[in-house]
């Protein structure tokens, strides 16, 4: 018996993104929990980039913020300069970012989890997980109390076996000087989870006053700031903004980083941790892309009350002295003092395959985890799915059902699906090239796709929810009534047109195949249309989208109904692939080690072909006659395993 | 996969003339509707007519009258496979009726997938448990030979055309895709008209590649089939008997060129594509070996080898050789010459291979019959059409071939309409997409990997 025993209904382990999300959704579904971390001074920490959003990951919070989630709220309250990406391309990659300032986002978080009822926070390292007959029961922490529960979320980030290198120099900490956590790895092991070791870095932090911004050009955020979350009033969001900067590396930066490569741990072999492409130290682009004669280096600050400036492109773990050389080769960075070393990390994570997409393991029922833990990379990354795996957690201690988000539904669910399914060899990072359906996942429209979920599951309140059903009919409506008004050839319709660059009619049109022409939209049309009502900017620019890309949204729409029928049918995890007769023993043993949760997840494994799709089809057909058949020679129906 | 209405030529493909094909699906009707018109080139709409009935008329590709046709219409479930079916008896002649299969798949359906309407009855309840089993092997066989099929039956250049156009178009994909997740490191500005002007070039490409497989060319079809033996074994005369007698058949078929019927040879709905090899045996002459390895490289790549024997001659080292070749081949051994005094017998053979032995005479034409027979009973076990697969590969690679052209069209259009830059790799991983086909290789991470290796993203 230990010295201290408690009991919860739900164990979150860390305090980061994924934690937070999680430890508030359980709680606020009414739940007794208790989330643990290393450091209570470190909860919500943004221990590398000073922002939140970016293309595709500004997707992600939007979806977050329409199921319920925390990470938009925060960031509205806390950023000091925001953006909309990509203004000039479709509206499926316009994408939000905002930079935050990093304590202010930190302590903001620590209020609301501080003024949320059911949460306790505890300063704790949990050591080992209870796990008695494939069913968690708890967990231990390091000093031996333990904690009952009946589902717990792990969400440690890059903490486990964390060690920090620069150079020759390597502590074993975690981000930031933290402290790391050394025993939880052990403990997972023993309960047979599959663990791999990656690897990122970050760039130094330098005091703003040794810059010479005069040689930087200087990058503004928006006039008009749009808000991230969906509950926010846009009017409080507009408000003075602080600059970032750029500057450039050159050929004396890659020289010295050149010459010095010999003494970088990632090239001498110290550091064994996979590192993300798409995050590569300054190093790594040197080497890689030696025909660039500079990278872009975009200098921006870490928070309104702190002299320190992030050098967002030039993450390193060369030496000390090195840096500083490279450093202070680059435009405006001559006199640059470092505040913070850059350093490269390697922490342990899991194998994701492990996981249901539920977020649940697979061999061990109630245990859900979330974050940079399951293989991830980026704040945003983990917020989702620290949300997605606290949601499931709760609903298996209420015995709802689980929530699965799909890969027509969000970006959530492309992410999810491709971190359980699909071979991961670095990080994963979201990208909108990994959504095939990515018109249809729009950042405009998260809280359309989405917030009917959010509201079932209880995060989002009837109120917030009316007003998005009004929203949609509003839509709704506007969408058919441009449709079905047809306009004349008259004189002030054609001077109309004339005007705008556009094609005379040569008989009537509808005001929809107007709003299709390029070189006009919705808003211009205003003058010729007469029976005009008034709308909110947010339906008229889903009026706008919806007719001007008809076709493609189409197109979309139908390879989804396609996608679903695969989808819908379901596989159970403890599925024997070997009695499949006719299986290939490649296809055999993918399914084995995958364990898909439905016909569709089993398509995307690699190694799986059409043919073993058919093949497993079939099968399951002639089960479910078979068991069809005893059922009515039994009288009892044995449940059904496979639907 | 875009839409759930399959088509494919549902007969074994004879030179007897007629063909079916056979459109299952929930738009099976939209799609006849499309393409077939009443006598005298009226409009009429079988998706008015009731089921189980059938209609006499012409398949129209646009304007162009295809093939004159008698449509049945079955609405489901009662069809084989329980959706609504549409059947479309061709009476043209093999190329006709693929020319109406591809009228259907450029009218909203597309190919179905070997085995897929058996499949398809199957999970609709058409089929008795017992046959699940059946199903799956039907599957399977005709899965392997179609993947088998496509790759090999490629020729080294169109091939390399297809890997090149792809490696094109990933690229185009790959920038935009960068640009787009990382808009501040990468820019687009005037990418669009570098792209309108890489884009034609593409196009004519594929166009290219479209016209030769109209002449046959690019896909040979048919199995490939080697003639192999000591110089003056026979193998010259035998392919000469071979050719000779299918020659009436063959010349049925309108708009074959002279020069592919030479080597096609068709035995009731199985064709072979036979070369003729230079003798094997063992040389010092330069010109000769050279003829020799030819030979042997032919083997290599045959889908069957037909291995003369001259049975006046005793066997010798290069009959060794030979033998040990086509070991763990599929093969028929054939003892020629059984006009004349023999010294090899057939129980000789037989001590040494574990092929079929056949006693022929090229010049008195005996035998032929048996061998034709032996290569039949080879390719039709089963409910396994092996030729099906070839002749629906080539179709397949021919329609994945105009949907490239169509994609690449469209993001031509996009670029003129001033759509923007992530509307066009749409279109472009579906030109992508639709090449893999043809090459045998899927997408998985293509464009992740691209990205990473082509361009320098983040932070």
């Amino acid at each position: 018996m230990a010295y201290l025993e408690e009991t919860y209904e739900i164990v979150v382990v860390g305090a980061g993104h994924a934690g937070c999300e999680a430890a508030l959704a359980c709680a606020r579904l009414g739940l007794q929990t208790i989330m643990f971390t290393v450091s209570v001074d470190s909860i919500a920490l943004m221990p590398c980039n000073p922002n939140i959003g970016g293309s595709s990951k500004g997707h992600l919070v939007r979806e977050l913020d329409a199921l319920g989630g925390e990470m938009g709220k925060n960031i509205d309250k806390t950023f000091i300069q925001s953006k909309m990406l990509n203004q000039s391309k479709g509206p499926a990659v316009h994408s939000l970012r905002a930079q935050a300032d990093k304590q202010d986002y930190s302590r903001e978080m620590r209020k609301t989890l501080e003024s949320t009822e059911n949460l306790t926070i505890r300063q704790a390292e949990v050591s080992e997980i209870i796990v008695e007959e494939g069913v968690l029961t708890g967990v231990k922490t390091v000093s031996g109390a333990v904690y009952h529960c009946k589902a717990a979320v792990l969400a440690t980030g890059t903490y486990l076996r964390a060690r920090c290198i620069y150079g020759d120099v390597s502590n074993a900490t975690g981000p930031n000087g933290l402290q790391a956590a050394n025993h939880l790895t052990d403990s997972l092991k023993a309960n047979g989870i599959e663990m791999f070791r990656f690897k990122t870095g970050t760039p130094a932090r330098v005091d703003k006053r040794s810059i010479d911004f005069s040689k930087m050009e200087e990058q503004f955020g928006d006039e008009r700031v749009v808000p991230f979350s969906f509950s926010t009033d846009p009017e409080t969001v507009q408000k003075e903004q602080i600059s970032c900067w750029l500057t450039y590396t050159n050929e004396k930066t890659h020289q010295i980083i050149r010459e010095n490569l010999d003494r970088s741990p990632l090239f001498s072999g110290v550091i064994e941790g996979t590192g993300p492409r798409y995050c590569p130290s300054v190093e790594d682009k040197v080497v890689k892309f030696p025909d660039k004669n500079r990278h872009q280096v975009f200098v921006e600050p870490e928070g309104l009350y702190t002299n320190e400036m992030y050098l967002g492109g030039m993450s390193s773990s060369l030496p000390e002295d090195v840096q500083y050389a490279m450093y202070r080769s680059v435009a405006g960075l001559e006199n640059v003092k470092i505040v913070r070393n850059a350093y490269a990390i390697e922490y342990d994570c899991i194998n994701a395959r492990q996981l249901k997409a539920t977020l649940e393991f697979k061999a061990v029922s109630g245990l859900f985890s979330g974050g940079q833990f399951n293989g991830s990379s980026g704040y945003e990354e983990a917020a989702v799915q620290g949300f997605m795996a606290g949601v499931n957690a709760a609903m298996k201690v209420l015995g709802r059902e689980p929530y699965i988000l799909d890969r027509s539904q969000a970006y959530i669910g492309v992410l999810i699906d491709d971190l359980v399914t699909k071979e991961n060899h670095e990080p994963y990072r979201m990208m909108t090239s990994r959504a095939e359906y990515r018109l249809l996942l729009r950042q405009d429209n998260a809280d359309l796709r989405l917030m009917g979920i959010g509201h079932e599951i209880g995060l989002i309140s009837d109120e917030q929810y009316e007003g998005l059903l009004k929203k949609e009919t509003a839509i709704e409506k506007e969408v058919k009534r441009l449709e079905h008004t047809t306009i004349g050839a008259t004189s002030q319709v054609q001077a109309f047109l004339e005007e705008h660059g556009s094609t005379p009619l040569k008989s009537g049109s509808t005001l929809a195949e107007l709003v299709k022409r390029p070189e006009l939209g919705y808003d211009a049309l205003k003058e010729i249309d007469g029976e005009r009502p008034p709308l909110s900017w947010d339906v008229r620019q889903q009026v706008e989208i919806n007719i001007k890309y008809e076709g493609y949204i189409r197109r979309q729409r139908q390879q989804v109904a396609q996608y679903k029928k695969l989808e819908r049918r379901k596989l159970d995890v403890h599925f024997d692939y070997s009695q499949v007769k006719g299986l290939r023993k490649e296809a055999m043993q993918k399914l084995d080690l995958y364990k898909p949760m439905s016909i569709g997840q089993a398509s995307r494994i690699s190694g799986v072909s059409p043919a073993d799709i058919s093949v497993l089809l079939v099968y399951l057909e002639q089960m479910r006659d078979k068991r069809r058949e005893e059922d009515h020679h039994t009288g009892e129906n044995n449940g059904e395993r496979i639907k | 996969m875009k839409t759930d209405t399959i088509a494919a030529i549902a007969t074994g493909l004879s030179n007897s003339g007629i063909g079916i094909v056979r459109i299952s699906g929930s738009e099976a009707f939209d799609v006849i509707d499309r393409i077939y018109r009443g006598k005298g080139g009226r409009r009429k709409k079988l998706s008015a007519e009731p089921t189980h009935t059938i209609h006499y008329g012409g398949i129209y590709d646009g304007e162009q009258l295809v093939d004159e046709v008698l449509v049945m219409l079955m609405r489901g479930p009662k069809s084989y496979t329980a959706e609504d079916t549409v059947e479309i008896d061709c009476h043209g002649g093999v190329l006709i009726t693929r020319k109406v299969l591809e009228t259907v798949l450029r009218n909203g359906a597309r190919l179905a997938e070997p085995g897929e309407f058996t499949k398809r009855a199957f999970l609709n309840g058409r089929m008795d448990l017992s046959q699940a089993e059946a199903v799956i092997d039907v599957i399977n066989a005709k899965n392997d030979y179609a993947l088998q099929a496509s790759v090999n039956q490629l020729e080294g250049s169109v091939s390399r055309e297809v890997k090149k156009l792809r490696e094109g178009i990933i690229y185009h994909i790959a920038f935009i895709e960068s640009a787009l997740d990382d808009p501040e490191h990468i820019s687009l500005e005037g990418y669009q008209e570098k792209l309108l002007a890489e884009l034609q070039p593409m196009k004519e490409k594929v166009e290219k590649l479209l016209r030769s497989s109209d002449n046959g060319r690019v896909m040979t079809e048919g199995i490939k089939t080697v003639i192999l033996g000591k110089p003056n074994a026979g193998k010259s005369s035998l392919m000469n008997v071979l050719v000779g007698e299918e020659r009436a058949i063959v010349t049925d078929i309108a708009g074959t060129t002279r020069d592919t019927l030479e080597e096609n040879i068709r035995l009731e709905g199985i064709s072979l594509n036979v070369t003729d090899t230079a003798g094997i045996r063992d040389t010092d002459d330069v010109v000769e070996k050279i003829g020799v390895e030819k030979a042997r490289m032919a083997a290599d790549q045959a889908d069957l080898i037909i291995y003369v024997v001259d049975g006046s001659r005793p066997l010798d080292e290069s009959d060794e050789d030979i033998l040990a070749m086509i070991k763990d081949r599929q093969a028929v051994v054939l003892l020629n010459k059984s006009d004349l005094t023999m010294v090899v017998t057939r129980k000789m053979l037989e001590e040494k291979t574990a092929h079929r032995v056949i006693a022929v005479s090229a010049k008195e034409r005996l035998g032929i019959e048996e061998l034709e027979e032996e290569i039949k009973s080879m390719f039709y076990h089963g409910e396994i059409d092996f030729n099906d697969q070839v002749y629906i590969t080539s179709v397949r690679q021919k329609n994945a071939l105009e949907n490239t052209l169509n994609s690449l069209k469209m993001v031509e259009q996009s670029i003129e309409n001033g759509m923007p830059e992530d509307f066009f790799s749409i279109d472009l991983m579906d030109a992508y997409e639709q090449l893999g086909t043809i090459v045998g290789e899927a997408v998985e991470d293509d464009l992740v990997n691209e990205i990473f290796s082509k361009f320098c993203m983040g932070k």
